[in-house]
């Protein structure tokens, strides 16, 4: 019932709410997209990881990201169970994704990773890859 | 090379389709040449004389490491499996209704589908050149039937292709056929292949076109009796005062090549798909079931391996079973490693640094499937689907019906995705909820009105969640191959690795087998040397 009631007074609340001027979301970072797609498949969608027989590390208040030639190096080259990334992401993206991790989920890195960098520093894709079939 | 002089030889054909394209485009003409060969097995290998009291230990239940167990049995080795799961098999593996599945992230499924209704998280078909692992489903009792992969009446969907709308894979083949044939025709007839065949083969190619794609007497592709024994019939032959046929209208060849149906022709040409295939009868975990009643008692389950060491003339494994959290250790004098690289690669290993490099430098490939139960088979019922693939080049990239219980009553599961690339990254970042209800989305193409209509429920595997190997199947490519496989096969001091990941039959269980098979073999070798 105390559910009911609260549900009608959101219905009452929401035309006054609707006429205050709304304040424009913040664009969303060019690299949450890439983050969502790609790495929450492994890293999760709050950047704790995982473990199981072996472990998925958190990318949340990670120190190994300080240096922002480290996840240049594995996102476009790999490392351990992690697949490269060089080749099916664009140098643009690669350094989105990078930004957006090192400025978010309590990482508070101040430089960026421009595509240029990804270009000079990342690591080339191997060629020949096998995968399911 | 002048090839307008005389015609490519076969060897000329390969060396210019490898330097262009590489080993594995290279390897596929081969098969297509006929020149590839099936798997390598030569029979089980009847391993005798074992030292008495010699132990074994065995890291992993999946197929490669209970083949092992059971082969060094019975040379004569006592062995013990430890199995981070509390089941056997591996990726081996079938989710039943009943079954509870938690994902790394912790989402947990209880899977409500009908009684030996099944998803195949893994591996879902057996080619029938997989002759090692099908001796074992033998002699294992594992009990096969035939798996449908190739099935005309299916459909196959571009959102490129017919406005969009779903086509029967028949109507496709049939008319790239008919098209290619009247097109090389043409060509004939045009002079246009003189330079590299005689008169007389040229001659004999045409009519042979003639029969292959179904022409008329003039080489033409059109409307008729002849095209549509193949592609169907407008309205199809009966009896009575409506019997005759009715042809059916051939698709403009624009639109076929859109559709882009001859990478589904071509993958059914690869002979990791042409048929015969098999699946276990009650899901592909059967196959894990057989092999672990082979290895009774040597099971050591919830085990989790932290280390490996081979100090003082022996093997020790350090391991903490995940229900008590107690931590032990086993030793043996030997050990077959077949934990996968995705996880091995985060054990402290004692061996060889370059092992050690081989086991870090494969990463693993990712793959999600999801099995959607229906109330009934209506694409049984009202579409004459009886197993099979119906593909699209939408994320799901195909949804597969049942091969087992055709034609019954009640509810059924279909494969409604089976994800590679960018779209396993993509579903496996998805909660399993959202998986399941785009899958519904996506497949809903194929039978609009029915697939969300009939949806009772669903379950889901990314695998690169999966808690027991953070990702699908080792992922070698041409320099990792050059540079560490050999390595990784080569019995390092008391240890060897087996495995999928050990094999160049990589992602498939006959790889596994064969590994296992190669490297008992060659440990027992060593045992016996020592």
């Amino acid at each position: 019932m105390r559910i009911i009631l609260f549900a009608a007074a959101a219905l009452l609340a929401t035309p006054a709410l609707a006429q205050k001027p709304a304040k424009a979301p913040p664009p969303p970072h060019p690299g949450a997209e890439v983050y969502q797609n790609v790495c929450q498949a492994c890293h999760m969608a709050n950047a704790l990881g995982g473990e199981g027989a072996g472990k998925i590390p958190a990318l949340a208040k990670n120190g190994g990201l300080e240096a922002a030639g480290y996840p240049i190096m594995v996102v476009t080259g790999g490392k351990g169970a992690m697949p490269w990334f060089r080749g099916s992401l664009t140098d643009t993206q690669i350094a989105d994704v990078i930004n957006y991790v090192r400025s978010n989920f309590g990482n508070k890195y101040k430089d960026k990773v421009t595509p240029a960098m990804v270009a000079e520093q990342g690591l080339p894709a191997p060629r020949g890859a096998e995968g399911p079939r | 090379m002048n090839l307008a002089k005389r015609g490519p030889t076969r060897r000329e054909v390969l060396h210019a389709i490898g330097l262009m394209a590489g080993t594995t485009v290279l390897y596929q003409a081969m098969e297509a040449l006929g020149h590839a060969k099936e798997t390598q097995f030569a029979g089980p290998p009847n391993l005798q004389g074992a030292r008495p009291g010699a132990r074994v230990v065995v890291l992993g239940a999946g197929l490669a490491g209970m083949l092992a167990a059971h082969e060094l049995a019975k040379a004569g080795y006592q062995v013990q499996i430890l199995e981070y799961n509390n089941r056997p098999g591996g990726r081996n593996w079938s989710l039943y209704g009943g079954d509870t599945y938690t994902e790394l992230g912790g989402a947990t499924q209880k899977v409500g589908f009908a009684d030996g209704n099944y998803l195949n998280p893994g591996p879902w078909r057996i080619p029938y050149h997989h002759r090692a692992l099908l001796h074992y489903c033998k002699a294992f009792g594992v009990a096969l039937e035939p798996f449908i992969q190739m099935n005309q009446q299916a459909l196959v969907h571009s959102a490129k292709a017919f406005g969009g709308k779903p086509m029967r894979y028949r109507e496709l083949h049939a008319d790239w056929d008919g098209n290619v044939a009247e097109l090389l025709s043409k060509a004939i007839d045009n002079r246009a292949l003189d330079s590299v065949m005689t008169k007389d083969d040229a001659d004999r190619l045409r009519l042979a076109l003639r029969d292959w794609g179904a022409l008329d007497q003039n080489f033409k592709y059109t409307k008729n009796y002849r095209s549509s024994r193949r592609r169907g019939f407008e309205r199809a032959q009966g009896g009575g005062v409506l019997g005759e046929p009715i042809p059916s209208d051939v698709y403009p060849f624009k639109d076929i090549l859109d559709s882009g149906i001859w990478r589904v022709v071509s993958q059914h040409m690869s002979i990791d798909h042409q048929h015969a295939m098999f699946q276990p009868v009650g899901g592909m975990g059967m196959i894990g079931r057989g092999f672990a009643r082979q290895v009774e008692g040597k099971i050591k389950y919830n085990q989790k391996v932290t280390a490996i060491s081979q100090q003082g003339g022996k093997v020790t494994v350090t391991h903490t079973d995940t229900g008590t959290g107690v931590t032990g250790t086993t030793e043996a004098d030997y050990c077959v490693c077949t934990i996968p690289l995705s996880v091995l690669s985060q054990i402290d290993v004692d061996c060889n640094p370059a092992l050690d490099a081989a086991i870090k430098a494969v990463p693993y490939s990712n793959s999600v499937k999801i099995g959607l139960e229906f109330k009934r088979r209506f694409w049984e019922e009202e579409e004459a689907i009886y197993g099979g693939i119906s593909f699209t080049d939408r994320e799901i990239s195909m949804i597969s019906y049942p091969s087992g219980k055709l034609h019954s009553d009640g509810p059924a599961v279909i494969l409604g995705a089976y994800t590679f690339g960018p779209a396993s990254y993509k579903f496996a970042g998805m909660t399993p909820e959202e998986r399941i209800a785009r899958a519904l989305d996506q497949g809903s193409v194929f039978h609009p009105g029915r697939y969300k209509e009939e949806f009772i429920g669903g379950a889901t595997v990314a695998w690169s969640r999966v808690p027991f190997t953070l990702g699908c199947c080792a992922m070698w490519n041409e320099e990792t191959r050059k540079e560490h496989y050999q390595t990784l096969v080569a019995v390092d001091n008391r240890l060897v690795l087996a495995g999928e990941h050990a094999s160049y039959v990589g992602c498939w269980m006959e790889g596994a087998i064969l590994s296992s098979l190669d490297a008992v073999t060659r440990l027992h070798k060593r045992a016996l040397e020592a």
